[in-house]
């Protein structure tokens, strides 16, 4: 597998840590409730088809990488920064 | 034996080898199936199951019955195929599955009982009583059936693994791949050629015909000479692609030539991750047997194998020889076995309408029904519409039809198409993205038709790339129709083999659909069909037709097995080449490493670090007493211990201090520079993650420290909380771990050690100050720090000096009665004053657990402190960090030992907590435990049931609280 | 009393030479990451110049020359290899020494590439990966970072604690490729 990192180009699927779902870039507000607080940190979708995810260039530059992805064929449709993502909804 | 020819083979190189013990002689190019063969050894193995005596079937990496072992020792090698073994000199093979020699195999009888051990055998006859199953049972049934051994030691040859990347890749050196290659490269591609053989060239290495004017292995000769000139072509021979994976990621195993593997230093295999910006597929295809009854019998063929043996190595399997097809290809056979000067004693043809212009006896509409002969064979049958007529037949040729090899294209999940025309499976168009199929490997049999199809799939992949066609004209090549008469499994009785390797006949398939095991996966497994090393290429495709037949359906519905990785068998050692030993992770070292080794200590790993376990001193032979004397001279004296392992971070900018107290649950913006504070580190779900000291150095400059464990942990975490969560913050941090070396110095004289290193000015700080310090003209780091509990610091240089630091620090601690100490002792300290480690924070442990519930801020949000707020992780009845002293007479407290009430049945139902770190403490004269206990910070001074069921340890013990030495920490700040 | 005498991470390491391909130490005087501040890359890159004669490098490129040169070093940060950096650049950068957190290696000769083949999942291809591209990577399960230096010149770090897993990686690979030598 091959994720294209927005800073380093095309790299190997190894040099990446994988983390789950891009919901993790939407942290509720501290006083939004348990049941926000519940979907944020734990209720997830099983998509068979695009999905978003979170990667983290470990073994690069130190970027974490918001990948959009089809699970049912395995390919990347696009990438991004977490940074430049941050806001526009997960 | 060996004919006259102009093969492949060097006639001027012999090479000498041993079968089985005895001594025999081949030829440079020879592979041990064919050396075999010349020797006139037809006999190369016994089956599985029935022990059945196997003789080659064909020529390439899909052979199922000539199977070896090479090597000894540490480097045998079980189930290397003969017809891939490139001869060398000194090779000794030895055949398998046979006791006391492949020609008197005593196993044999399991053959006789044949009419037992049909389909599903063990699942019938094995069911009781139950006990024998795994005593007697399966080892016996284990020791009869099965390929070759392992030695049972470490294996002993190197393997390598390598990346590689092209912007073309072709998977196949015949004529499409070759094609397919020169397109690319003449296009101004990076192309990589693939091809298992050990020479390109594919079929026709094998066959006589004439491509460009030329024989067609000269022609493919000139053709690799020309891509080799070009300089932007890797022909990479003897590698196998073995899989397709996302992204143009391919896998492939590379054997190195038999004179370079035996090099100092080389590898045997290569494991290389190929990644392609597009791929051509042009594995070729594989030709079927036909299933007729004792088709097994050594000396029968595919009719594609005798050709190659003949045309490429100048070998037979005997001088007469028969042939049986069901398409042209058995025709063309006759001819070139009577050009070599051969005796052709049949030709038959399964098609009715088939008409021959050779001069050989000749069957239309026929089949063969039987083979004789036991470990040779000696005579076929025949059977046409007058009658069976038997012909003397030392070798046969037999050939039921091609079958693409559709593998790779099913390695993302595609399903291959049925093409009737043909009678095979083809793949299904774009089922791996990116990756081309042409040639035989989609169905086109001929050789003209595989160099325009070669060019077909190269240009698609170009027009992928977005790269221009080159002009190339296309030679000139033989054309072919493909006539296929479906000829899967010949009536009648007896047994007739569709799987040799696992030893699955037509019956056995016929057999799974009478007891309704009629889906294609449900046969495969009840028969083991399609599951030995060749993974059923010789088999599967007429194995599901005869399944179709038995069960009224068409082949297309019934449909074919998963085709998955990988293509070839790959030794395990391949895919994880470079992991033994030291491969296996890398190792850290810390500058004061040699000098621990060098002072006798032993070296445990903490995580990819090693650290110094103990001391030893003369006259200990224990660790405990090495152990003991390293804390009591830190609670007397001083001592020394390299901690640079700890994570360091150094965070800079405006937003520093408020990034802080966001990853931190204390306040960390208001920390006076020149400060120390202790910080604990949440998981957004409330758990603790990680705690460390965080020194603020200057006004936007801090210094964070995590755990030696955490360190990875906690740099991705603040990755995440400032790109993700406070892209904002102007802020900026990068790991020192590396670059400071630093030394733990502790003790009621360390600050006496420190006067004389730094000078009295320097030292001076109050506790957890930190300060910028010079030693020798070198800029230092101090910190007043402790996880001792003593008096302490901690001194950090620039790693260059690690060294010499350490030594020195060393010899003035030993100076005032101290010395060095290890993880042993630092962990003894460290329990009798309840400082938590990751035995502690485990990842189920909230703040309030550990007592530090009041270092929430309640000021600021902070990652974790929503969800600590939580009902489950807020309410009093959670299990909370305790002390525990033992009572009884048994003095263990074993880490992971369960707590219960006094008197309460040691059982889950009862369980109160645990114990996480234990040790004896010199200090305190007894043994000390950390552990959770429920509600434990109001149990202080309760008598509780301590049970290790694995330790088999059942005593009382008394609650405490965590900090049992010097519970107000006077001896810290003074 | 022990003089604090300097140790190199590579000391009684490196160099060694095997089948024509050297792996050498090299001792930089200084390295020092500089991660400039929010919107400040500008003034970051400028000061650089001013001081160093050098730019800040895009991703995935280094700029300067042998003896003072500054890579790419991951997300918003550079290396500057060689001189000690000038403290004016602290007004737009967070400084940080890394002096002595890595391990230099430069490897040298022909079939360097082949050998970083067997450590590295890099497309490190002639055309692809130029004199003066640097990459940071997966080094044989370490983190490091890699930078072409020359025709068949490259230079490899990886934290100083792994300079003698590096060796034996190394070692072994260039085993592995010098064994093939002629195949």
């Amino acid at each position: 597998m091959r994720i294209t990192c927005p800073l380093c180009g095309a790299r190997d699927r190894r040099e990446f840590y994988y983390s789950g779902a891009a919901v993790a870039l939407d942290r509720p507000a501290p006083e939004a409730g348990a049941e926000v607080w519940d979907d944020y940190l734990h209720n997830r979708d099983n998509p068979a088809g695009v999905t978003r995810d979170m990667w983290y260039h470990e073994l690069g530059c130190g970027s974490w990488v918001v990948v959009t992805r089809n699970t049912v064929s395995h390919e990347v449709i696009g990438t991004a920064l977490a940074r430049d993502e941050k806001g526009r909804g997960a | 034996m060996r004919i006259d020819g102009k093969g492949l083979i060097d006639r001027r190189k012999p090479i000498s080898f041993r079968f089985d013990g005895q001594r025999y002689d081949g030829f440079a190019g020879d592979t041990l199936a064919s050396a075999l063969l010349a020797n006139d050894i037809r006999l190369m193995g016994r089956s599985f199951k029935y022990h059945r005596p196997r003789g080659v079937l064909t020529a390439g990496s899909e052979e199922p019955n000539a199977l070896v072992t090479t090597g000894l020792g540490p480097a045998q090698e079980p189930n290397v195929r003969a017809t891939t073994l490139e001869l060398y000199e000194g090779l000794m093979a030895r055949s398998q599955n046979r006791w006391p020699s492949l020609g008197f195999d005593l196993m044999a009888v399991n053959d006789l009982a044949a009419p037992f051990l049909g389909a599903g055998f063990y699942y019938k006859t094995f069911m009781w009583p139950k006990a024998f199953w795994e005593k007697i049972y399966e080892p016996v049934i284990r020791n009869a059936a099965g390929l070759g051994a392992l030695s049972g030691e470490a294996n002993s040859d190197k393997y390598e693994k390598a990346f590689a990347h092209c912007d073309l890749l072709v998977i196949g050196a015949g004529p499409a791949g070759l094609w397919a290659a020169m397109e690319g490269a003449r296009a101004g591609l990076d192309v990589i050629l693939c091809d298992e053989d050990t020479q390109p060239g594919g079929r026709l290495n094998a066959e006589t015909e004439t491509v460009g004017g030329m024989a067609g292995a000269e022609w493919a000769a000139s053709v690799v000479a020309e891509l080799r000139a070009m300089g932007n072509v890797r022909i990479m021979t003897r590698t196998a692609v073995i899989g397709a994976y996302d992204g143009g990621t391919y896998g492939a195993l590379e054997r190195l030539a038999p004179e370079v593997a035996q090099r100092p230093g080389a590898a045997r295999e290569c494991f290389w991750r190929i990644t392609a910006g597009q791929a051509v597929l042009a594995a070729g295809a594989i030709e079927r047997p036909v299933a007729f009854r004792n088709n097994d019998r050594p000396g029968i063929m595919t009719a594609g194998a005798v050709r190659a043996y003949l045309n490429r190595w100048n070998v037979t399997a005997g001088r007469n020889i028969a042939v049986y097809g069901n398409t042209d290809e058995a025709h063309r056979s006759v001819r070139d076995l009577q050009a070599a000067g051969l005796h052709v004693s049949a030709l038959i043809d399964a098609r009715p309408h088939a008409t021959c212009d050779l001069d050989v006896p000749f069957f239309a509409g026929a089949e063969v029904s039987n083979a004789e002969g036991r470990q040779a064979l000696e005579a076929v049958e025949i059977r046409t519409a007058k009658g069976v007529e038997k012909i003397r037949a030392e070798c046969l040729a037999m050939s039921g039809g091609w079958n693409p090899n559709v593998h790779l294209t099913c390695h993302m999940g595609g399903r291959p198409v049925w093409d009737r025309d043909i009678a095979a499976f083809v793949p299904q168009p774009g089922a791996v993205p990116g990756l081309h199929v042409a040639g035989a490997a989609r169905g086109v049999f001929d050789t003209a038709g595989c160099l325009a199809d070669g060019r077909r799939a190269a240009r698609a992949a170009l027009e992928a790339l977005g790269r221009k066609a080159a002009e190339v004209d296309l030679p000139e090549a033989e054309t072919a129709r493909y006539d296929i008469w479906p000829v899967w499994a010949v009536p009648g009785k007896g047994r007739a083999w569709l799987d040799f390797q696992n030893d699955v006949t037509v019956k056995d398939v016929r057999q799974a659909a009478v007891e309704n095991f009629r889906s294609v996966e449900h046969m495969k497994r009840y028969t083991t069909q399609g599951m030995a090393t060749d993974q059923g290429k010789n088999s599967n495709v007429a194995a599901l037709a005869v399944l179709a037949d038995a069960t009224g359906r068409g082949i297309p519905e019934t449909g074919t097995t998963t085709f998955r990785p990988p293509f070839v068998p790959v030794s395990i050692a391949a895919l994880g080449a470079g992991a033994q030993g030291k491969g296996f992770a890398p190792q850290r070292f810390t500058t004061s490493h040699d000098a621990s080794v060098a002072r006798g200590a032993p070296m445990i790993e903490a995580g990819l670090w090693y650290r110094p376990s103990y001391f030893p001193q003369a006259g200990e032979t224990h660790w405990r007493q090495s152990c003991d004397r390293e804390v009591q001279m830190v609670r007397r004296a001083v001592g020394v211990s390299d901690v640079s392992t700890l994570g360091k971070i150094d965070i800079q900018g405006p937003d520093a201090g408020a990034f802080l107290d966001m990853v931190y649950t204390g306040m960390f913006s208001t920390l006076k520079e020149g400060r120390v504070r202790y910080g604990l580190m949440l998981r957004e779900d409330g758990y603790v993650m990680d705690d460390g000291t965080t020194a603020r150095m200057g006004a936007d400059h801090y210094v964070m420290t995590t755990t030696t464990a955490a360190a990875g942990q906690v740099m991705r975490h603040l990755d995440f909380v400032h790109q993700c969560l406070c892209p904002q913050m102007d802020v900026r941090f990068i790991s020192v771990t590396e670059q400071w070396a630093q030394f733990a110095v502790a003790g009621p004289k360390a600050r006496d050690l420190l006067t004389e290193l730094l000078g009295a000015d320097q030292v001076d700080l109050p506790f957890m100050g930190c300060g910028a310090v010079r030693i020798d003209e070198i800029d230092a780091r101090l910190f007043r720090i402790s996880f001792s509990g003593e008096a302490g610091y901690e001194i950090a240089v620039p790693a260059r000096y690690g060294a010499a630091l350490f030594e020195r620090l060393c010899e003035m601690a030993e100076a005032r009665d101290g010395g060095p100490y290890g993880m042993e002792a630092l962990n003894v300290l460290r329990i009798e004053k309840g400082f938590i480690t990751h035995a502690e924070i485990h990842g189920r442990v909230t703040a309030k657990d550990i007592g530090m519930g009041g270092m929430v801020s309640a000021k600021k949000d902070c990652v974790g402190k929503p969800m600590a707020a939580r009902p489950g992780l807020s309410e009093d009845l959670r299990e909370e960090l305790v002390g525990l002293r033992p009572l009884g007479e048994i003095k263990e407290l074993p880490a992971g030992a369960h707590l219960f009430d006094e008197g309460a049945e040691a059982m889950a139902e009862n369980d109160q907590g645990y114990v996480t770190s234990s040790c004896y403490s010199p200090s305190c004269e007894s043994v000390l435990a950390l552990g959770f206990l429920k509600n434990g910070r109001a149990r202080h001074g309760e008598r509780v049931r301590l049970v290790d069921h694995l330790r088999g340890v059942d005593t009382i013990c008394e609650v405490q609280d965590p900090v049992q030495f010097d519970a107000d920490g006077g001896r810290m700040r003074d | 009393m022990t003089e604090l005498t300097a140790k190199t991470p590579g000391a009684g390491i490196f160099p060694f030479e095997i089948g024509g391909i050297t792996a050498r130490e090299e001792t930089p005087e200084a390295m020092t990451a500089i991660a400039p501040y929010k919107g400040r890359e500008a003034e970051a890159s400028a000061a650089l110049e001013a001081a160093h004669g050098m730019a800040l490098p895009a991703p995935g490129r280094s700029t300067g020359k042998a003896g003072a040169r500054a890579l790419w070093f991951g997300r918003d940060t550079a290396l500057l290899i060689g001189p000690r950096v000038d403290a004016s650049l602290g007004r737009h950068a967070a400084l940080t020494d890394q002096s002595d957190a890595w391990i230099v290696v430069r490897l040298e000769g022909a079939g360097a590439r082949d050998v970083l083949a067997r450590l590295t999942p890099l497309d490190l291809r002639e055309g692809v990966f130029k004199r003066g591209h640097t990459a940071r990577s997966e080094l044989a399960h370490m983190a490091g970072s890699i930078t072409r230096v020359g025709p068949e010149a490259w230079q490899i770090m990886v934290f100083r604690s792994f300079a003698r897993t590096l060796a034996h990686d190394l070692d072994s690979a260039m085993r592995g490729v010098a064994a093939r030598a002629g195949a």
